[in-house]
């Protein structure tokens, strides 16, 4: 069973925790969005309000195409809300910062780039790869992948590829990860696989994360909080918390209840 | 039985074929030659010698030896003014490469130790076709001109009298060439660097795009060879001209690719590069321009043969040397021969200035191995 050392700090306990000076708190408060489109103006987040806990992990869940990456980006920096406030500890969110990492759906590795070299990237924008290269090696080694550092991106499959992402996000030291379906590509056993390898460098690393995802069952093994969307423009239903030890267990009975629940919300409860 | 049977339906001219003769005493380079060879050894051959005769190295031989035969035999045909020179020597010439071909026939018939001998003999049976038809080639070629004279002089010269052009006009077809060359190479500079520039300016700002793009759809399809009387007018030298017109001629090509290049360059890289505090330089140096380089190659490879073209022309009409000036200057005097000798050396040199673009082109864009296949 789960022991006790594994277990995750809520994120009450984690303030007092040393993950509180690595972790981020995201606030989004009362954020609408939009985009100018030739048919006219697009609605895409209505009035959201969300609140990350340092070292907090929630899962964004909701219908294809509601908005939930346009929120991601907007809590990235890389654009600006139409409406409402993003902050990270209490300062707006007006750019993005390599202290919020994004992980696309799409590995975007750099093709022309060794892995090595991909995972270098964010200390080389910085310009402070030459005194901190052991990073690189630490990021790679996290991910299991120190073996192909100079491998090109078309030679590592689907799997390997993300986890070259995932190396070249926590490079960095996020104090926020958002992961955009970062599993959403991979076949179904390297996806089960990458679930635990994600809970496991969360809990080593203990910076916040933000995930949109389109599989329940990822959102409930994973998040410590799910937060389900509407159809577009997104509004936010409701946040189901989900007070699970790690590791989880896909057949842990609460789950199965709790995933009965969340499809429900999305309004597919007779699919089940 | 079974493992002469497996060693036949190895493509010919692999080396392992060959090699596996003593390759007991002296291990052949790659593994998977030892294994074949071991076996085929043990089953066929205890004492360790190997010979399967090459025919297409007997038909090398002659080929070539013909080529000597008829070269030497068969008188010129009167052309009316003093005979061709060098004929005998030509045809000594050729009986000399049938002797080499000789040797290498019994290299590549008798397997050896794998080593530099057996990579010539590779080489040796995967070009013996080419070496066959060269010399058929050529056997026609002397035929048609100085034997018969059905390719009459002094607009046909036999091979043979190429020789003399490369030993009596050396000094000037060496100096024609290095200044072509050298025109040539100065110009692809400044076009290639000029339009990688404005090509990546287009691509990345939207000003640039503004007020540079519709000038080059207006003026750059505009064949640089058409500005050529302008430009001889307006620069202060021909040589000036010249390097203007080349540059124009390689410059456009690249300018649109690389424009093409950075425009294509997938989004979600900036995204990424964005997120880990790139700055725009980081951007443009470390993101577009990379992912554009592809494209760039290909401008480049369009504009080098723009440019031998403006080259030539730019040499024929005003410039005062150069392969395109001796060729005019060749046709001047009638001597056709020299015309033939100067194109020889065109050839050579603009297929190996390609041939050293692709070796460049490989070596920068090292990463593509395996996905691009020209």
């Amino acid at each position: 069973m789960v022991s006790a050392a594994a277990r995750k700090p809520l994120p009450e306990e984690n303030a007092e925790n040393a993950a509180a000076h690595t972790a981020s708190r995201i606030r989004v408060e009362q954020v609408s969005h939009g985009f100018d489109t030739p048919a006219g103006r697009l609605e895409v987040l209505e009035n959201v309000d969300l609140d990350v806990a340092p070292g907090e992990f929630v899962a964004l869940l909701g219908p294809s195409g509601c908005g939930k990456s346009t929120l991601l980006r907007l809590v990235a920096g890389l654009e600006a809300a139409s409406t409402g406030a993003v902050s990270q500890d209490g300062m707006p969110i007006a750019r993005p910062d390599p202290s919020r990492i994004v992980v696309f759906q799409d590995p975007t590795l750099f093709p022309w780039r060794t892995v090595w070299d991909n995972v270098a990237l964010g200390l080389q924008a910085r310009g402070i790869l030459k005194q901190e290269k052991g990073r690189v090696d630490a990021a790679l080694r996290k991910v299991g992948l120190e073996g192909f550092a100079k491998a090109y991106p078309h030679q590592l499959s689907g799997g390997m590829a993300q986890r070259a992402a995932l190396a070249r996000a926590l490079v960095n030291n996020p104090r926020l990860l958002i992961l955009d379906e970062p599993l959403g590509k991979l076949d179904s056993l390297t996806r089960l696989e990458m679930q635990g390898e994600l809970v496991s460098l969360w809990q080593k690393n203990g910076f916040s994360v933000l995930l949109v995802t389109h599989d329940v069952e990822e959102a409930l093994f994973l998040a410590q909080r799910v937060v389900i969307f509407s159809p577009r423009p997104a509004k936010i239903i409701t946040g189901i918390a989900i007070d699970r030890p790690y590791p989880r267990h896909r057949d842990d009975p609460v789950l199965t209840g709790l995933r009965h629940e969340v499809l429900n919300q999305l309004g597919l409860g007779k699919s089940w | 039985m079974s493992a002469s049977a497996t060693l036949e339906r190895l493509p010919a001219g692999e080396p392992p074929l060959e090699s596996s003769g003593i390759s007991v005493l002296n291990p052949p380079s790659t593994p998977q030659a030892s294994k074949i060879s071991i076996a085929a050894h043990a089953a066929n051959n205890p004492r360790g010698r190997n010979f399967r005769l090459h025919w297409f190295g007997l038909l090398a031989i002659a080929a070539w030896g013909a080529l000597g035969a008829i070269t030497l035999a068969w008188p010129n045909r009167p052309a009316g003014f003093e005979d061709w020179v060098y004929t005998a020597e030509f045809g000594i010439a050729a009986l000399a490469v049938a002797a080499l071909w000789v040797f290498f026939t019994i290299s590549a018939s008798i397997s050896g130790p794998a080593g530099f001998l057996q990579r010539a003999n590779g080489l040796f049976r995967h070009g013996a076709p080419w070496i066959v038809a060269s010399a058929l080639l050529l056997m026609l070629w002397e035929i048609l001109t100085a034997k018969t004279g059905r390719l009459p002089p002094p607009f046909f010269a036999p091979p043979s009298s190429l020789i003399d052009v490369y030993i009596s006009d050396y000094a000037r077809l060496a100096d024609s060439t290095y200044n072509s060359i050298k025109l040539l190479l100065e110009g692809v500079a400044w076009g290639a660097a000029a339009g990688f520039t404005i090509g990546v300016s287009i691509g990345w700002s939207r000003t640039v795009n503004y007020w540079v793009h519709p000038v080059l759809r207006f003026l750059g399809p505009l064949p640089p060879t058409a500005l050529l009387p302008i430009a001889f007018f307006f620069f202060p030298s021909s040589h000036a001209a010249s390097v203007f017109l080349i540059a124009l001629a390689t410059g456009f090509p690249v300018a649109i690719l690389s424009w093409s290049g950075v425009a294509n360059v997938n989004k979600a890289y900036y995204d990424v590069a964005r997120t880990m505090g790139a700055s725009e330089w980081f951007l443009i140096f470390r993101v577009a321009v990379p992912a554009a380089l592809p494209q760039v190659f290909v401008g480049l490879f369009m504009g080098f043969g723009a440019s031998f073209v403006v080259l030539i022309v730019a040499e024929m009409m005003g410039v005062k040397s150069g392969l395109g000036w001796y060729l005019t200057w060749a046709q001047g005097y009638a001597a056709y021969v020299n015309m033939y000798g100067a194109l020889i050396v065109m050839t050579i040199i603009f297929s190996s200035l390609i041939s050293l673009l692709f070796a460049v082109r490989d070596r920068v864009l090292i990463w593509q191995k395996g996905i691009v296949k020209w």
